[in-house]
């Protein structure tokens, strides 16, 4: 059914359809909607969800991971400082193998305090353990949040999963989108797997402990279990994602290529400037310029192969990252580029393009320079610089 | 020895059985030893309140002994006895 909904609207229509067990959260611009929408949702009697209402984000996730731990199918949503201040519960959700699906609206970090987009928040959750597929418009926020609850409960998963779309450019943008049934939905996520500790303890009337201390002797073996978790995410998310598109036609993939595999030239790109990009791609091809677009879905786990292999035949790749690492060489996901490329016997040039901070507008005419910075490096073979920063005043 | 599984075989998420830590002996852990001295002791308990390890032993009321399995040793309830009925002593091997 055709709606016009904003991406907090999807995420928490959504969230009505999945019906989780337990949603614990507090409120943060711009992602306060989500959970005040859901919450109405709950006062009305459409959910079956046990709603808490907590004091902190710390105990928002804290309050998760015990839901989630008892096996409930466990949801929140938060945004920028909330997302930091979870920090310490987000390691202990991943490590514990908790499957909490997480609403995160991208904003960026203080200081100077700011509510609009960048992706500072969720980037630098980047080692956290939890996987993080990016949306590029309002229909993809929905749809990534329904995939994710399959993805993290998934038996060879069981990870946490963080759904992010771009704070008010998408969070309170009202976009036409296409929403399944609350059945369809209802069928596609299931039930979720029975997970035998917990049976088994409930069957033997016996208490388990969950989260014990992990000396030198076990506490590697469990961190490579959830290593290989992760290595296993890189296998479950595209089947997840072709069997959305099999049952609703969208298909997705850990990324898009968009005219990518005749480009001499490419961005990579993550979130809604992939959608402003695709528009600029399809301008300067009618001027006869070969420029393409990677829209990167899936940040973690790292599709690092593919990645490689979807750029190889790049002359000159552009890394737009909508953070900085503040470390006085680049943004978080350029090294993530280069590193994928690096073992290819004929690597393409890479640089950086910092852009979008604090939610400055990114316009098509910024990402028409940043191709023509490309096309000039193709063209001389020089890099002159390794960043650029777009849209800043001197 | 304990033969301790790899990561392919161990219960993920670090989930184990309920109060594994009765498993868990830390008495190697003293340097010294408390030692109770019943014909002191007036049964006040104070020691048994402050022990952090639940190691001193009590049944109907009074002072068993101490269980040397779980107890490391700090010596709050020799600290804490009001008539001196717990006296420390330095562990063997554990001498300057």
């Amino acid at each position: 059914m055709k709606v016009a909904k904003t991406a907090n609207e999807a995420f928490a229509e959504a969230m009505r359809q999945i019906n989780p067990d337990v949603v614990a959260a507090y409120p943060i611009t711009p992602a306060t909607e989500i959970v005040q929408i859901f919450s109405q949702f709950v006062a009305d009697g459409l959910v079956k969800t046990e709603f808490i209402a907590v004091e902190s984000e710390h105990s928002a996730m804290s309050a998760c991971i015990g839901a989630s731990a008892s096996g409930a199918r466990t949801m929140t949503g938060t945004s920028s400082q909330g997302l930091a201040l979870m920090w310490e519960m987000l390691y202990i959700a991943s490590a514990l193998r908790l499957p909490i699906i997480m609403a995160v609206v991208n904003r960026a970090l203080s200081a100077p305090i700011n509510i609009h987009c960048d992706h500072s928040d969720t980037l630098g959750a980047r080692d956290s353990g939890w996987i993080q597929i990016y949306s590029e418009n309002v229909q993809e926020t929905y749809d990534n949040v329904i995939q994710a609850v399959r993805i993290a409960e998934h038996p060879d998963v069981r990870l946490p999963v963080m759904v992010t779309t771009d704070g008010f450019i998408l969070s309170h943008c009202l976009e036409t989108m296409d929403m399944l049934t609350d059945e369809e939905v209802k069928e596609f996520v299931g039930e979720p797997p029975e997970r035998e500790n917990l049976l088994k303890s409930a069957r033997e009337d016996k208490p388990i402990t969950i989260g014990a201390l992990d000396l030198q002797d076990y506490y590697f073996e469990h961190k490579r279990q959830q290593a290989e978790a992760m290595k296993n995410a890189l296998k479950v998310i595209p089947e997840i994602g072709k069997e959305f598109g099999e049952k609703f036609g969208r298909s997705y993939g850990f990324f898009e290529n968009y005219r990518l595999d005749d480009a001499e030239v490419g961005i990579v790109v993550m979130g809604s400037t992939a959608g402003t990009g695709k528009e600029v791609v399809d301008e300067m091809r009618k001027k006869g310029k070969k420029v393409g677009l990677l829209k990167l879905r899936i940040f973690r786990p790292f599709p690092f192969n593919q990645i490689s292999q979807a750029l190889s035949h790049l002359k000159v790749v552009g890394v737009m990252d909508r953070a900085d690492g503040v470390n006085s060489y680049c943004g978080p996901l350029f090294p993530e580029i280069c590193t994928s490329l690096y073992d290819l016997p004929e690597r393409p040039k890479v640089v950086d393009f910092i852009y979008g901070l604090g939610g400055r507008d990114i316009k098509k005419s910024d990402i028409e320079g940043i191709f023509n910075d490309l096309l000039k490096i193709a063209e001389t073979g020089k890099k002159e610089f390794n960043l650029k920063y777009i849209g800043v005043r001197e | 020895m304990e033969k301790k599984e790899g990561w392919k075989t161990l219960p993920e998420g670090d989930i184990l059985e309920g109060g594994s830590s009765l498993k868990f002996k830390t008495g190697n852990w003293r340097s010294s030893k408390p030692i109770h001295h019943p014909e002191k002791c007036i049964n006040c308990l104070l020691c048994w309140i402050y022990c952090p390890d639940g190691a001193i032993k009590v049944k109907d009321g009074k002072i068993e002994g101490i269980d040397y399995d779980y107890c490391k040793g700090c010596g709050i309830c020799a600290h804490e006895c009001p008539k001196d009925a717990i006296e420390m002593v330095i562990e063997k091997g554990m001498e300057k």
